[in-house]
């Protein structure tokens, strides 16, 4: 069965290109347009991995990060933050926080498939 | 403009003969997008400028038409399962066999650096040094231009990310500017020199671990087995030879046979 991921980013361009470049090595995509979609979507169906921008309205990414945690089968999700932010204490906050991987916009395929590979699930 | 055919036949003889790199009839256009910066820096018009500096001898052009025609590609912990097989396997049955605590490795054609950081981070976080084992980590290229950012040690977030995992990234960098610097202890640990493999390397020494991934497959066979056999000869009795997993090389006749259960990993066949 194809893996899923949830794309979580208030950009529509960040959302579209994401989903193509994860889409071509084999994930099946939704997405979502701020931390509160994000929550509610995946109470309906955990996905296996979701990517995870900081900066949204309503839910930033990082409260999105800490309630998700907390839901029953939370744990198990991988979640690869993805944002502009690149000081150390950002990644390091995030990584504290509960996320997996981090990437540092702007990302291309490589380094989607090697943070996906790194955590696993692909 | 097109090439001359006897120019082409040049720039084939030079780069076989200077570096191993075979090009096939048909690869003009390879020539043409990567020498026309060198052309634009020597202040010549073309590749025949190129060709008639090289005729006359200049060494400065030579090198750098090696260097332009040369692939650099790579990447921090590149294609990740070899590292995973070091550090499960490889590296484990190393140390056992070890009264000396001591590993010597090299990276043979380590372009600007990242394999042989990859394995100075491995073998920090395997902590083995807080075990008393000491290791020296050699890193080789022909190309200066590749040494000379491989020392500086630092990239860019692009190719950070492209391999070294974000706590990883956190414990063996900084940031610096727009760029990421690898951090001292980790820096100090590699030793980069020049080399060109065709030369031979029996001046090195031997070594427990020598990688060369994707290095031999832009030789010719006759090139591939000579520098083979020669790595061949820089391993330690039990050492191991890692080549890029999907290369296909001419082992058993350069005296090499595979190592069980490790992908693109060799030890020495018998005989000496
Ligand atoms: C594609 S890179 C591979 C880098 C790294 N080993 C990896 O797998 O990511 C190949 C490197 O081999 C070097 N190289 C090519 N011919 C060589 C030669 N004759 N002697 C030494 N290095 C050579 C090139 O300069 C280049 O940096």
């Amino acid at each position: 069965m194809m893996k899923t991921c949830l794309i979580v980013d208030d950009s529509s361009i960040v959302r579209r290109l994401a989903s193509k470049l994860l889409e071509e090595i084999g994930f099946e995509c939704t997405q979502a347009e701020d931390g509160q979609q994000a929550l509610d979507a995946c109470k309906v169906k955990m996905p296996d991995v979701m990517l995870l921008d900081w900066n949204m309205p309503v839910m930033n990414g990082i409260d999105c990060l800490k309630t998700l945690r907390a839901f029953p089968g939370g744990e198990d999700i991988k979640i690869i933050f993805c944002s502009t932010h690149s000081e150390m204490a950002q990644i390091q906050e995030a990584l504290e926080a509960g996320a997996d991987e981090y990437i540092m916009k702007p990302f291309d395929r490589d380094i989607l498939k090697t943070k996906f590979r790194q955590v696993g699930v692909l | 403009m097109n090439l001359h055919p006897q120019d082409f036949l040049l720039f084939v003889d030079v780069l076989r003969r200077e570096s191993g790199l075979v090009l096939d009839p048909g690869q003009e256009y390879l020539l043409k997008s990567r020498l026309m910066p060198v052309a634009d820096r020597h202040g010549v018009d073309n590749l025949e400028g190129i060709a008639r500096e090289i005729r006359m001898g200049s060494p400065d052009m030579l090198r750098d038409v090696v260097e332009a025609m040369s692939t650099h590609e790579t990447s921090f912990f590149r294609d990740l399962l070899p590292f995973r097989q070091l550090q499960d396997k490889v590296l484990p049955a190393l140390m056992r066999t070890r009264d000396d605590k001591a590993l010597r490795i090299w990276s043979a054609g380590c372009a600007s650096g990242q394999e042989a950081y990859s394995l100075a981070m491995l073998l920090h976080d395997m902590g083995i040094a807080h075990q008393g084992w000491k290791y020296d980590i050699l890193a080789t290229d022909i190309s200066h231009q590749v040494l000379e950012k491989a020392k500086a040690a630092r990239y860019t977030a692009f190719e950070a990310q492209r391999g070294v995992p974000a706590p990883t990234l956190l414990r063996h960098f900084t940031r610096m500017d727009e760029q990421w610097a690898v951090k001292p202890h980790i820096r100090d640990a590699v030793k980069f020199r020049q080399l060109n493999l065709l030369d031979g390397a029996g001046h090195l020494g031997r070594f427990d671990l020598i990688l060369c991934r994707n290095v031999l497959i832009y030789f010719d066979a006759a090139t591939r087995l000579s520098v083979l056999s020669d790595l061949r000869s820089c391993l330690n009795r039990d050492g191991v030879l890692l080549l890029g997993a999907a290369e296909t090389p001419p082992a058993e006749a350069a005296g090499l046979k595979l190592l069980d259960g490790v992908m693109g990993g060799y030890v020495r066949g018998g005989g000496e």
